[in-house]
């Protein structure tokens, strides 16, 4: 971890500061069984300011993005946008915590990047060679080859016809993220 | 009537299927679909992970286009959009910008070195509230020719769809797909999942959580004949790791699922190289059996009264 301040989570102890600890998130929450605090639990560390709990928490990351807790949070509060915010700080100030997810987002804006539109196989194979884990492809071997017989994915490395990068895009919200 | 369309890019790999029978019934319903030119991703649940900047400029260079378009042909039109996912990206921008001063101007900002600007002047609408609100159910009824008699269904919503934008179904009790199942002579399946999480991309990035929320949901169709969905996530999760959920917990889970429109599309009589069938990775023997017998009833039906 990069740093412990506390203005770190300064953000996004704002967007829940009227939580009244109420646990109806929680309660919503499918997949609230796998997390190791649940949401309820995570607001009250932030309010806290425990920034390296909060941060090295698994809770965010297995956020499906169901919005059912934004749905029915008796204070209205944008819970699901907080747990995206929460990814996002995660990812630079722990960047080793969240390693696969962070590689599987990674590859697929390069995915975006390179062509536009995400190349599924391209994605899933590059995907495979960062983890460095010969084993992990198996898991979707089966699926990918029923995709392939399919007829649905294309080959990796082969660029669709008339699609193109985003690089100016994608260089331009750097410049202006490096800015703020 | 019109739509601008936006497939998104499960629609052009895994979820061929959803998109070739979505463009059919439409047509088949008097509807015209003008893709959007030049479309690209809209970043997925990837954006958000990275870049909040990133996760507004994909989906609103997309919008952007499609305002071009608009303003070349002078025609307002609706964007339809079958990917709940890509629908709630796209929908959020216009929400976000009203509420975050200042973030208009940026998107704005990066979209002009492609001397695109986004004036927020077209409505994003999913294929499943165009269906329910656009699309007469009479006319519907009146083109029903494959009766799915003693078959039941099972609707399932997914999330995004639905939340956290109530547009046209209820996120807690979702029934919008029913009156389709009931047009075609079939009975809804009556559970309480349909409006319950898939796990998304956790099958990619935490397989053992996203193995667990599937299994649930296909646990409470056991009795249904077909599970239909309205987003390629939704699909690809509940029809591709069947076999591994069975041997994990030892209960046989085979179940056909299909997208809403190739459901509705077979039972207007639409063939197959229009539904797409073909291309689907579960459709059980048993639902295969049914249909053929019901195809069989009804030309039996056919000759007798000729
Ligand atoms: S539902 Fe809202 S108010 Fe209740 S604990 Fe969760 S965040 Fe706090
Ligand atoms: S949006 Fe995320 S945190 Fe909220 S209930 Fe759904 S999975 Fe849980």
């Amino acid at each position: 971890m990069r740093s412990t301040s506390r203005h770190i989570l300064g953000s996004v102890k704002e967007m829940i500061q009227a939580c009244i600890q109420c646990g109806t998130c929680t309660g919503s929450c499918p997949n609230a069984f796998a997390m190791d605090h649940t949401p309820r639990h995570l607001w009250q560390m932030v309010l806290n300011d425990r920034t390296r709990d909060v941060l090295t928490s698994k809770t965010f990351i297995l956020c499906s993005s169901c919005y059912y807790c934004t749905l029915r949070c008796p204070r209205g509060l944008p819970l699901t946008d907080v747990m995206g915010s929460l990814t996002r700080l995660a990812r630079t100030e722990n960047p080793t915590g969240f390693k696969k997810s962070h590689l599987f987002y990674g590859q697929f804006l390069q995915s975006i990047r390179r062509h536009g539109r995400v190349n599924e196989s391209e994605l899933m194979t590059l995907f495979f060679l960062e983890m460095k884990n010969p084993l992990l492809p198996l898991q979707y071997a089966g699926l990918g080859l029923k995709f392939l017989q399919k007829n649905k994915i294309s080959l990796p490395f082969v660029e669709k016809e008339g699609s193109h990068g985003l690089e100016k895009i994608f260089e331009k919200v750097r410049e202006m993220e490096n800015q703020a | 009537m019109k739509y601008f369309y936006y497939p998104g890019c499960s629609l052009e790999g895994t979820a061929k299927e959803y998109n070739l029978s979505t463009v059919s019934l439409m047509k088949a319903l008097g509807t015209d679909l003008i893709e959007i030119e030049d479309w690209t991703c809209c970043g997925a649940s990837a954006a958000h992970a990275v870049s909040e900047l990133l996760s507004y400029v994909l989906p609103t260079r997309t919008l952007a286009l499609a305002e071009k378009m608009s303003r070349e042909r002078k025609e307002k039109l609706d964007i339809l959009v079958p990917c709940s996912a890509c629908y709630l990206n796209l929908k959020k921008v216009s929400h976000d910008i009203s509420s975050a001063p200042g973030l208009l101007e940026k998107i704005n900002a990066v979209l002009e070195i492609e001397g695109l600007v986004f004036e927020n002047r077209l409505a994003v609408r999913h294929l499943l509230d165009i269906l329910t609100r656009d699309i007469d159910i009479h006319d519907v009824l009146n083109r029903i020719q494959v009766p799915f008699k003693n078959f039941s269904i099972a609707p399932y919503y997914g999330c995004q769809c639905l939340r956290p934008f109530p547009v046209f179904d209820n996120p807690e009790k979702p029934e919008s797909m029913e009156p389709f199942i009931r047009a075609a002579g079939a009975s809804v399946h009556s559970w309480e999942m349909g409006g319950r999480c898939c796990g998304a991309s956790h099958m990619t990035t935490k397989p053992e959580v996203g193995r667990m929320l599937v299994a649930k949901i296909l646990t409470r169709a056991k009795w249904a004949d077909m599970i239909l969905t309205v987003c390629p996530m939704c699909q690809m999760n509940l029809e591709g790791f069947q076999k591994g959920i069975s041997r994990a917990s030892h209960e046989k889970m085979d179940i056909t699922i299909l997208y809403l429109p190739q459901f509705i599309g077979m039972a207007m009589g639409l063939p197959e190289n229009q539904t797409r069938t073909d291309l689907n990775l579960c459709i059980t023997p048993g639902f295969y059996d049914k249909y053929q017998a019901a195809l069989k009833q009804l030309s039996d039906g056919i000759t007798r009264s000729a």
